[in-house]
């Protein structure tokens, strides 16, 4: 658990982070979401105290995090870099044992680490260890900068827009393995992004923020169904708004009873793209298929379009 | 509009200037010919040089080699042309030496004329552009120059460049030659490493202190403006004050005249290189590998260790390249003041106006730097980080 309380940041007259107080929950998601300059980075920076606090307290499992140096902090809690910052002169396993090795782990048991991360990243040990970053495409160069944060098991991860530098089918495919990886690990993730999109499919819980403020912090549907200020509003776009709402859940909670005709949906997918397969064959109702291939009822336009109304 | 392909002309240029170069050379006097080492010499011309049968084999020999760098040739074939004619132009020099030197005359002297060395420039100039077409490994290069070093220390054991004037002049003082070589050499090293020893830790102080770092460089600046005379003029007086005064100074060596302001000397004009090329080498490590190395928790020391000098060797490297060959040649002026070195014949043979002892200092000077300067570069290929080759 992080708990932020009252923190603030100053540089010189101007106040960057202004009174945060927000607290995320063990083994959940927290996305920090806002427009440039907003102090995102100050605020993910101050966790693991590459930026110390003007004034507040942090606390990591209830401990104040100022009562380790600060080096020592720091390889407890993994970081994810924008642009990956991979050590251009250290090969990809160099790079993934950066932790380990400055925690003093046997040869064998570093080499068994590095191996198994390559592998849960879909990068063949035999093949990419010995490689350098530069021989590395950019996706594959996110992942060993997540691989290398995640090194020394950490419990905490804090991720600088991760993905920012992917093209869109590599970044879904980055985002759905961030996805299955926290599920299967635990790890608290707080994860900085300009993308609201993002902040929606990946966070459990958002903080948007504004110049140095944390304008709401709460869940997805939260955000978009009350968005507490004009400017969250905008940022949550009021075009997309119900879209949005509608790709936080799945389809099998949107089943109606009965038969229809037509190609079926699978009960995982989200309600978004129900609506969109919906609209697209001109049919009012489409059959939902669950997991194990057999027909558990039909999704429907009106139905899907009531639960893409504003929430009461 | 595309334009036609145009036939391109079956010379190349280069090799049209090495041509030229070496049929006006082939007419120059090939070596010198003294009655003595002071009086001048009279030149001789290739078949005035060398018996008739080698003679006709040189010309022979450059032509072939003229040819081959005058057409577009491909580079192994012109690297081989340029090869054979120094050879032969090396070994044919000692032929002429016994040559035209009259049987049992110690006096008569016989020194390479600006026929041989017109041809020796054009053809080492075809091998420096062959090599450059052929873009040797860094391994590759230091073998070829093993193999040049390996070749002339053959000629030299097998005597064949004996009777030439430069090596009566070495052979006249062999133990000095190599004792100024021994200390010509301590003082461009020790200078070196001196400068190595307080340079780097200047140069990591500079990059981490903004402010000290434009006093520092501006300072080393002026130093490398002072011209060398003067820099030992103004080192004299201190240093000599020094001896006099601390004791125990002069003991090891300190004194206003001799190594110790040399050496000194070649230290302060070694500093801005090594501080200089510190400072860029540090400025360059990318900021996010930096800020990487602080988030994965690694202390101010293992960053400066494991990241930082590591990512800026190379050009650190660069800078004890610069070092080293500008204090092998500058070493030369510690004669001047007793310091010793291969200068010492330069300006003997200058006072004496005794040509070979001039090249007695000189040759093994230059040899020097350019060995050093070739190792160096290798070097700093070879560590350049792998992230940074391409
Ligand atoms: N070391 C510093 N000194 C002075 N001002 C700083 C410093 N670091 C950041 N700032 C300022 O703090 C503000 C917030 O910066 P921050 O990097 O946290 O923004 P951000 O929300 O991460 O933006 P982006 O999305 O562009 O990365 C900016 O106005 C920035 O100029
Ligand atoms: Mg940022």
């Amino acid at each position: 658990m992080i708990e932020l309380e009252h923190v603030s940041k100053r540089y010189g007259e101007t106040e960057v982070v202004s009174d945060v107080t927000l607290t995320v929950p063990p083994r959940s998601i927290a996305a920090i979401v806002g427009t440039s300059g907003s102090g995102k980075t100050t605020l993910l920076r101050m966790i693991n105290r590459l930026v110390e606090p003007s004034a507040g307290t942090i606390k990591l499992d209830g401990v104040d995090h100022r009562s380790v140096p600060p080096h020592e902090l720091r390889r407890r809690i993994g970081y994810v870099i924008q642009g990956h910052g991979l050590f251009p002169h250290r090969t990809v396993a160099q790079n993934i044992a950066t932790v380990p090795a400055l925690l003093g782990w046997p040869r064998a048991k570093t080499k068994a680490r590095v191996d198994e991360l390559l592998t849960l990243f879909q990068l063949d040990p035999a093949e990419f260890a010995a490689r350098y970053p530069h021989e590395l495409s950019g996706g594959q160069q996110q992942r060993v900068g997540v691989a290398r944060a995640l090194a020394a098991g950490p419990n905490l991860l804090l991720m600088d827009e991760p993905f920012g530098a992917l093209d869109p089918i590599i970044r879904a495919k980055a985002q759905a393995d961030l996805l299955s990886l926290q599920a299967r690990l635990g790890t608290t993730i707080i994860l900085v992004t300009h993308d609201i999109e993002e902040a929606v499919l990946l966070g459990h819980r958002i903080a948007v923020m504004d110049a140095g403020r944390v304008l709401q912090y709460a869940p997805p549907s939260e955000i978009l169904a009350r968005p507490a200020t004009p400017f969250v509003e905008a940022l949550v776009g009021t075009g997309e708004r119900p879209f949005k709402l509608l790709s936080l859940k799945p389809v099998a909670e949107a089943v109606e009873q009965g038969i229809v005709e037509g190609e079926p949906i699978a009960a995982s997918a989200t309600q978004r793209d129900a609506l969109a397969a919906l609209l697209w064959s001109g049919r009012p109702a489409l059959p939902v298929q669950s997991a194990e291939g057999v027909i558990i009822g039909k999704v429907t336009v009106a139905g899907l379009s009531k639960r893409a109304a504003r929430p009461e | 509009m595309a334009t036609p392909d145009r036939p391109r002309p079956s010379f190349d240029k280069l090799g049209l200037v090495i041509g030229i170069v070496a049929a006006a050379a082939a007419g120059a006097p090939f070596a010198t010919f003294r009655a003595n080492r002071i009086v001048p010499g009279e030149g001789r011309a290739i078949w005035e040089a060398l018996p008739a049968g080698w003679a006709t084999a040189l010309l022979l020999v450059v032509a072939g080699a003229a040819l081959v760098a005058m057409l577009r040739s491909p580079a192994p074939a012109r690297l081989a042309a340029a090869l054979a004619a120094l050879a032969t132009l090396a070994l044919l020099i000692g032929t002429a030496a016994h040559h035209l030197t009259p049987p049992d005359n110690a006096y008569a002297r016989v020194a390479p004329a600006s026929g041989f060395w017109l041809l020796g420039f054009a053809f080492a100039l075809l091998a420096a552009d062959a090599l450059t077409r052929l873009q040797l490994s860094a391994t590759a290069r230091i073998a070829a120059l093993a193999a040049v070093a390996a070749a002339i220390w053959l000629l030299l054991a097998l005597g064949a460049w004996d009777g030439l004037s430069l090596l009566k002049e070495y052979a006249n003082r062999a133990d000095r030659f190599w004792a100024e070589g021994a200390r010509h050499l301590a003082l461009a090293l020790g200078s070196l490493a001196a400068a190595i020893v307080a340079g780097i830790p200047l140069g990591i102080l500079c990059h981490r202190v903004s402010g000290l770092r434009d006093a520092v460089l501006n300072l080393l600046n002026m130093i490398q403006t002072i011209p060398s005379i003067a820099l030992f003029g103004l080192l004299i007086a201190p240093l000599g004050w020094i001896a006099a005064n601390l004791p125990g100074a002069s003991v090891i060596g300190i004194r206003g005249i001799g190594a110790a302001p040399a050496a000194l000397a070649l230290f302060l004009y070694s500093l801005l290189p090594m501080v200089a090329n510190t400072v860029v080498g540090l400025a360059q490590v990318p900021a996010a590998a930096n800020d990487a190395a602080r988030g994965m928790g690694m202390t101010a020391r293992q960053r400066l260790t494991r990241i930082e000098l590591p990512l800026a060797l190379p050009v650190i490297l660069a800078g004890i390249r610069i070092v080293l060959v500008q204090n092998i040649g500058l070493a030369t002026i510690a004669a001047l003041i007793g310091g010793g070195g291969f200068g010492v014949f330069v300006f003997q043979g200058l006072g004496q106006t005794a040509m070979d002892l001039v090249l007695l200092g000189a040759v093994p000077t230059v040899a020097l730097a350019f060995a050093a300067a070739i190792l160096l570069d290798a070097a700093v290929e070879l560590t350049a980080a792998p992230g940074s080759r391409v």
